[in-house]
C-alpha cells in the first residue's frame, strides 16, 4: 500500500516487521442477555473481555447466536440485560447522540454487505471517511488505495449491482477497513471470495491488528481460523459462549496478535 | 460532510438521487403558495380598507335636529364653531334633506306644517373632547342627538376585520396544509431510503447528517413549488387585481395593496421554503429517533 491511505506505511512497515501489542480491555461484556421482543434470549450469560488489539474468530453453528452478538459489537442493538464496555466506556445505557461517534471507531464488514446500491464502489468505500468530515481531496488517495488493495481499482466507479458477489464483499471490506477502525468487525468476511482472495483479505486484516486494531470475525472457515495462529477462538452455541479455559472472561497479560 | 444547513457537497448530493420534480412535493406546495398568496393579498387589502374607512370617520360626528324650523340649524351650527377643538361644521343644506325625505313619503308629502329634520356633519381635532362637545350641543339644542360618524360604519368595519381575519386563518390552515404535505413527503423519501439511512447510521452518521441530505433535497423541492406558485398568483393578481385597484383609488383615494404588502407577499415563498425545510427536517429527526 502506499503512503496515501492513512497509515498506509505503517501498515506495510507492520507488514514487514510484526510489530504492535495489546494494552487493555476494548470491548467488556458482564452478565450479557437479548431477546427479541418476548421471545427467548438468543444470547445468555455472556461475560468475556476483548483485549485491544487483539484478533478474535467468532464460530459456532448456524443459529447460534454469531450475528447478534456482533450487532451488540457494532452497536446495531442493545442488551436486554447487563453491561456492555466499548472503548472503557458504559454504553448499554448510552444516549443516541453518543453512538455515532463510538461507531465510527468500528469498521464493519456485513455479511449481507450492505452497500448503497446507487453509489460507485468509490463512494461506497469512501463513505466512512465522508461521514467522519473529510473533505474529497483527503478522501480521494486513501479511497483509490483500498480499492487496489482488495483488486478492485479498475472498478471504482461501477455501482455494486454491476458487481459480483465476491467483488462486493471486498468492496464492503474496504469500505470497513479505510478509516482504520480501533474496533473491525467482520461477519463471514470471506464467504464469496476465492481461496487466493481470502488469503489477501485476510493478510490485511492481520497488518491491521499489528497496527492495533481489534479485529472480530464470524466465520465458518476452519482453513481460515487456522492459518491466524495467533487468534484466539470464540465459540458460541444456542446463545452462550464457551470458554473453558477462562482465557476469555479473564484474558492473560500478554499480547494476542494474530500471525 | 458540509455542516451548512442547506449546502451539501456533490458526494452527499448523490446519496440521494433523484433531482426535483420526482416527486408531488413541488406541484402541492406550488398550489399552496398560490392560495396562500391569493389569500394574503386578498386579507391584505380587506385590512387596508379597513384603515382607510376608520380613519376617514375618526374625528367625524353627526348632529341631529329633530326639527330644522325657528333658525335651530343655524343656532347649533354657530354654537358648534364656538366649540373649542371643532374644526369644520357643515350643515346638509334643508333642501336635500328633503329630497332624501321625498324618497320616504313621497312627492307633495312634505307640507309645511310637518318638520324636517336637520343633519349637521362636525369634524373635532385630534385629542378634542368629543364627549364634552356633544354636551355642550345637546345641551344648547335640547333633543339634538350627537353620534360619531365611526359608530355608523361600525357594521362594515366589524365584517372587514372579520374577513382579515379570516384570510389570516386561512394562510396559516394552508400552512399547515403545506406543512403536512411535506411530512408525508419526507416519510415517503424516508421509506425509499430506509436501507441507506441504516447503513449511513451504522458507519457514524449522526442524526444531524441524515436530516441534512433530506432537509436539502425538500428545500429545494419547496423552494422550485413555491416560486413557481407565487409567480402564478402573481400573474392573477396583476389581472384580477388590476380593476380592483383602479376602484379602491376612485373610491378611497388609495391603491389596495401598498408597497410594503408587496414586499410581503414577495416573501412568501421564501416563508415556505423555510418552513417546508423546518418541517421536514424535524420529521426526519423524529423518525430517525427511533433507531436504535
Amino acid at each position: 500500500m502506499r503512503a496515501h491511505w492513512q497509515g498506509g506505511g505503517r501498515v506495510q512497515q507492520a507488514l514487514a516487521d510484526g510489530r504492535g501489542g495489546l494494552l487493555s480491555a476494548i470491548v467488556k461484556f458482564d452478565s450479557v442477555g437479548l431477546r427479541y421482543g418476548t421471545g427467548a434470549e438468543v444470547l445468555r450469560d455472556l461475560d468475556f473481555r476483548l483485549a485491544k488489539g487483539g484478533f478474535y474468530f467468532l464460530t459456532g453453528p448456524s443459529g447460534a447466536g454469531k450475528t447478534s452478538l456482533l450487532q451488540l459489537l457494532y452497536l446495531a442493538r442493545r442488551p436486554t440485560r447487563g453491561r456492555i464496555q466499548l472503548f472503557g466506556q458504559d454504553i448499554s445505557d448510552a444516549s443516541r447522540d453518543v453512538l455515532p461517534d463510538y461507531r465510527r471507531r468500528i469498521g464493519v464488514v456485513f455479511q449481507d454487505f450492505r452497500l448503497i446500491r446507487h453509489l460507485s464502489a468509490f463512494d461506497n468505500v469512501a463513505l466512512p471517511l465522508r461521514i467522519a468530515g473529510k473533505s474529497d481531496a483527503e478522501v480521494e488517495g486513501p479511497v483509490r488505495e483500498m480499492l487496489a488493495w482488495v483488486g478492485l481499482a479498475d472498478r471504482a466507479s461501477a455501482p455494486p449491482p454491476t458487481l459480483s458477489g465476491g467483488e462486493q464483499q471486498r468492496v464492503a471490506i474496504a469500505r470497513a477497513v479505510v478509516s482504520q477502525p480501533e474496533l473491525l468487525v467482520a461477519d463471514e468476511p470471506t464467504g464469496n471470495v476465492d481461496s487466493d482472495m481470502a488469503a489477501r483479505l485476510l493478510h490485511l486484516f492481520t497488518a491491521l491488528n499489528r497496527l492495533g486494531t481489534t479485529i472480530v470475525v464470524a466465520t465458518h472457515d476452519i482453513g481460515l481460523i487456522t492459518s491466524t495462529p495467533g487468534a484466539r477462538l470464540m465459540r458460541l452455541e444456542k446463545g452462550t459462549l464457551g470458554d473453558p479455559t477462562g482465557a476469555l472472561r479473564n484474558p492473560p497479560a500478554e499480547p494476542v496478535r494474530a500471525g | 460532510m458540509s455542516p451548512t444547513f442547506f449546502a451539501a457537497s456533490e458526494a452527499e448530493s448523490r446519496l440521494l438521487p433523484g433531482g426535483t420534480f420526482r416527486g408531488p412535493t413541488p406541484y402541492v406546495i406550488a398550489i399552496m403558495t398560490f392560495v396562500m398568496m391569493i389569500v394574503a393579498a386578498a386579507g391584505l387589502a380587506l385590512a387596508n380598507a379597513a384603515g382607510v374607512v376608520g380613519s376617514a370617520v375618526e374625528h367625524k360626528y353627526i348632529l341631529q335636529l329633530s326639527d330644522s324650523r325657528s333658525g335651530k340649524v343655524e343656532r347649533a351650527v354657530a354654537v358648534a364653531r364656538s366649540v373649542r377643538g371643532v374644526t369644520d361644521v357643515q350643515a346638509v343644506p334643508e333642501e336635500q334633506m328633503r329630497r332624501t325625505l321625498e324618497r320616504w313619503i313621497g312627492p307633495g308629502g312634505l307640507g309645511e306644517d310637518l318638520p324636517v329634520p336637520a343633519i349637521i356633519h362636525i369634524e373635532l381635532a385630534q385629542g378634542a373632547n368629543a364627549d364634552a362637545t356633544g354636551a355642550l350641543l345637546q345641551h344648547a339644542e335640547p333633543g339634538s342627538r350627537f353620534i360619531a360618524e365611526k359608530a355608523t360604519v361600525q357594521p362594515l368595519l366589524g365584517s372587514l376585520r372579520a374577513l382579515r381575519w379570516l384570510a389570516a386563518s386561512l394562510v396559516i390552515l394552508m400552512a399547515a396544509a403545506t406543512s403536512a404535505a411535506v411530512v408525508l413527503a419526507t416519510r415517503s423519501a424516508l421509506d425509499n431510503y430506509r436501507s441507506t439511512i441504516d447503513i449511513m447510521h451504522g458507519i457514524g452518521a449522526t442524526d444531524g447528517q441524515i436530516a441534512r441530505l433530506f432537509q436539502r433535497k425538500i428545500a429545494l423541492d419547496a423552494l422550485v413549488g413555491a416560486i413557481a406558485g407565487a409567480a402564478i398568483a402573481a400573474i392573477a393578481l396583476l389581472v384580477v387585481g388590476g380593476g380592483g385597484s383602479a376602484l379602491a383609488r376612485d373610491v378611497a383615494g388609495t391603491v389596495p395593496l401598498r408597497r410594503s404588502d408587496l414586499i410581503l407577499l414577495a416573501m412568501m415563498p421564501l416563508a415556505v421554503s423555510l418552513l417546508a425545510t423546518l418541517v421536514a427536517r424535524a420529521a426526519v429527526l423524529s423518525a430517525l429517533r427511533k433507531a436504535p
